[in-house]
């Protein structure tokens, strides 16, 4: 079926069509973007192995009072850290940017491909290199202990010496330039390949949400990487950008990796955005409700997330007036995102919502991130933060919007698009088990936190007081529930392809669309040779 | 993944594709024009950033080379004094007075003390700024031993002279009349080039996987 859909489309070349590319030139020279999609999903897969283990470490140390398996602060450090950089630039960005926007991009504004295949490729092998050098720092040395954040001092030659730290940091570079690279090619492609009558305001919301990511990445990334440049002069070549005794600011690292990091938030959400929008119109059987307002609301929330950088730092000793903006600047996004929020209920207001696994998963990120935005929100008041700074409410926050958001993102893409890249459909009573598993596993373990950091908990201790021992066991037993559902969602993957329940182009009826299912699935290796025409 | 048909050339081009690769290339060296932009930024905030504290008086940076002081108003401040000293730097250094008042427009005069603790003379050099950070506008420092890189020979102690003035219009200004106590502190750091000559500076030698030397601190 599959094989008669690409035959009538592209009858002009069948002689071409009994060469496959071997193993080797198809999966490691790869320039076909679905292909490079595939390599991006597996390989975002891999990298949650391992963070989804470092924090299931993490969370058995914190199970009890006292220190159960680590050896000291710094070697606990060093695996928090670790996990952060994982999931970030590891997990989320592969699985959202390198992943579904690689896949379908091109093929919603019905573009043969991304617009600089090689350029693709070279993305996705950059990032391989980066995962291994920041996986290996962690057994070098004592390990790379700055958080995420990687704030001097402590990220400095002082306090964290030897090669574990620049091996970190030269992991984000190689990560960073695989983003940068990735997101000149997105942005080309959705500016110069949109097929014709393809205008921006007809284009998919995913794909509108991909370009303001694209956007934020080329305009953040490379301040992260003028940072951590300076950052590993500073380290083994004796200048003193941050360090005091030469003139330098370490306060200055915090503004310029937080104008970085506060867009990075966003390069996270956008895609997923994009991809619950698209199923709440599917399950809902209706277009998305005020399809403009969406687009524009997520080129508000990209242009308004580049100056509120400094809410993140009300505790680093700026002025009360700065404050007062940027507590302001930051509350203003609640709009836009207000927006969103609303506009997905009324989609989904009057439809004919069929529950598919999928469907489950937008629902369920609509509600979580709405209580992750919440906590936001407080967290946004600078006199609040005094109290809430760098405690466990933090920590609640954002895996509300990034463990249960942008999470919740990539399952809920994942289940809708399975079929259309594998070609088989995931079994979904199965899918629905994992979703429950996943809902309860990870609301258990982050929910407790709010309590914790608003009792005073503080972050990034391997150990604690007594009096917080009863919900960190709950949050302990949480995760491991959420472990096990990670564990679900490989079984779930590993029986999609033992059963080989074929899908059909387009398996979810007349609420799909979009053009990723007008072709067959999968999709032939060369979609829109004849360009579709968009009316 | 099922088989799929490969063919094996290049999509046939259409012919608009020329047109569109010129496209491509516009949009590309535009967007990788915007990232030599942002990276260049980021190193001008540099400067940029030591110029906006020095103007502001942001970060608690204090006022220097200003004019003296103008004479003493009525209203008093309490001046305290901190001290601290980096790991790195073998020094013992405090503050000769915990605190002083003084009045506002008034000069002050307090001292801090030096002593090398080591075996071998240490340079060292010190940073500063005020506590609220507010008041970092009105704080004027006439003279000091800041930035200046000193060297104590072995067991060596020196007295450092701070003289400053608050200035009255802190009393004017909604953000800092409230204020009843400044801290001036001084952090004393080894500096670069005597790290460099004794072999600890940074790590650009051979990593360990520990500290190069163990800080000889006092502590």
């Amino acid at each position: 079926m599959a094989q008669a859909a690409h035959d009538t489309a592209h009858s002009g070349h069948d002689d071409h069509h009994d060469h496959a590319p071997g193993f080797v030139s198809r999966w490691l020279f790869s320039t076909n973007h679905k292909d490079i999609g595939t390599l991006y999903i597996i390989f975002s897969v891999v990298a949650a192995c391992v963070g989804v283990t470092l924090s299931i470490l993490m969370r058995i140390e914190l199970q009890e009072p006292g220190m159960q398996i680590f050896s000291g602060g710094q070697a606990w450090n060093a695996m928090v850290s670790a996990h952060g950089l994982v999931m970030v630039f590891f997990v989320v960005m592969p699985a959202l940017i390198g992943g579904f926007g690689n896949w379908f991009v091109p093929i919603m504004i019905g573009a043969p491909d991304m617009a600089f295949p090689r350029l693709n490729n070279i993305s996705f092998w950059l990032i391989v290199p980066a995962f291994m050098l920041l996986v290996s720092s962690m057994f070098v040395g004592q390990g790379a202990g700055a958080g995420w954040t990687i704030y001097p001092p402590l990220s400095d030659s002082t306090y964290q010496s030897g090669p574990s730290m620049d091996m970190a940091l030269f992991a984000l570079h190689l990560a960073g330039a695989s983003s940068i690279l990735g997101a000149a090619n997105f942005i080309t492609t959705i500016f110069n390949m949109r097929a014709p009558g393809m205008t921006l305001h007809k284009m998919p919301l995913f794909v509108w949400a991909m370009l303001v990511t694209a956007f934020l990445l080329l305009l953040s990334v490379p301040v992260l990487g003028g940072a951590i440049t300076m950052l590993i002069t500073d380290r083994n070549f004796g200048t003193a950008f941050f360090r005091p005794e030469g003139g330098g600011d370490p306060v200055l690292f915090q503004h310029l990796f937080w104008f970085f990091g506060h867009p990075e938030v966003y390069i996270m959400i956008l895609p997923a955005f994009g991809i619950v929008s698209h199923i709440l119109s599917t399950f809902s059987r209706k277009p998305i409700f005020g399809y403009l307002g969406m687009a524009y609301a997520m080129v508000a929330i990209g242009v308004v997330g580049f100056v509120v950088w400094a809410h993140h730092m009300f505790t680093s000793g700026i002025s009360v007036d700065t404050r007062a903006y940027f507590m302001a600047a930051t509350m203003i996004i609640a709009v836009p995102t207000g927006i969103k929020i609303f506009s997905w209920i009324a989609t989904m207001w009057g439809g004919s919502l069929d529950f598919r696994t999928p469907m489950l998963y937008a629902i369920g990120f609509v509600f979580l991130f709405t209580v992750g935005g919440v906590t936001g929100v407080k967290l946004a008041n600078a006199g609040v933060t005094v109290i809430l700074h760098n405690t466990y409410y933090v920590i609640a926050h954002f895996h509300y919007v990034l463990s249960l958001g942008a999470v919740f993102g990539i399952y809920a893409g994942f289940y809708y698009w399975i079929g259309k890249m594998s070609g088989y459909q995931y079994p979904e009573f199965w899918g629905k088990v994992q979703f429950w598993t996943t809902f309860i596993g990870v609301n258990i373990t982050f929910f407790p936190m709010h309590f914790l950091g608003a009792q005073g908990m503080p972050r990034r201790y391997p150990d604690y007081p007594d009096a917080f021992a009863g919900w960190n066991l709950v949050a302990s037993i949480g995760s491991y529930i959420s472990a096990a559902s990670f564990l679900l969602f490989i079984w779930v993957v590993v029986l999609t392809f033992i059963r080989k329940e074929k899908a059909a182009a387009n398996p979810w009826g007349e609420g799909a669309t979009t053009l990723e299912w007008q072709v067959s699935s999968p999709p032939p290796f060369h979609t829109f040779d004849e360009l579709p025409r968009i009316r | 993944m099922p088989e799929a048909p490969f063919p094996r050339s290049e999509p046939t081009p259409p012919p608009a594709n020329k047109q569109r690769a010129q496209g491509n290339r516009r949009i590309a060296i535009a967007a990788f024009g915007t990232v030599v932009g942002m990276v260049g930024l980021s190193f001008a905030a540099v400067p940029l950033y030591a110029a906006f504290c020095k103007a502001t008086g942001y970060n608690g940076t204090v006022q220097t080379g200003g004019p003296a002081a103008p004479g003493a108003v009525e209203r008093q401040v309490t001046v305290r004094f901190n001290a601290t000293t980096h790991p790195s730097l073998p020094w013992q250094f405090e503050a000769a007075q915990k605190a002083m008042p003084v009045h506002l427009g008034e000069s002050g005069l307090a001292f801090y003390r030096a002593a090398n603790r080591a075996d071998r003379p240490v340079e060292g050099v010190a940073t500063y700024n005020v506590t609220p950070e507010v008041v970092g506008k009105y704080f004027h420092k006439t003279a000091c031993f800041c930035f200046d890189a000193q060297t104590l020979q072995p067991g060596q102690s020196v007295e450092m002279p701070v003289s400053f003035w608050v200035d009255p219009e802190m009393a004017k200004d909604p953000e800092t009349r409230d204020i009843r106590t400044i801290t001036l502190s001084y952090t004393f750091f080894r500096t670069l080039a005597d790290a460099e000559r004794t072999g600890a500076l940074a790590s650009a030698g051979p990593h360990v996987g520990r500290m190069a030397e163990p800080p000889t601190a006092t502590r």
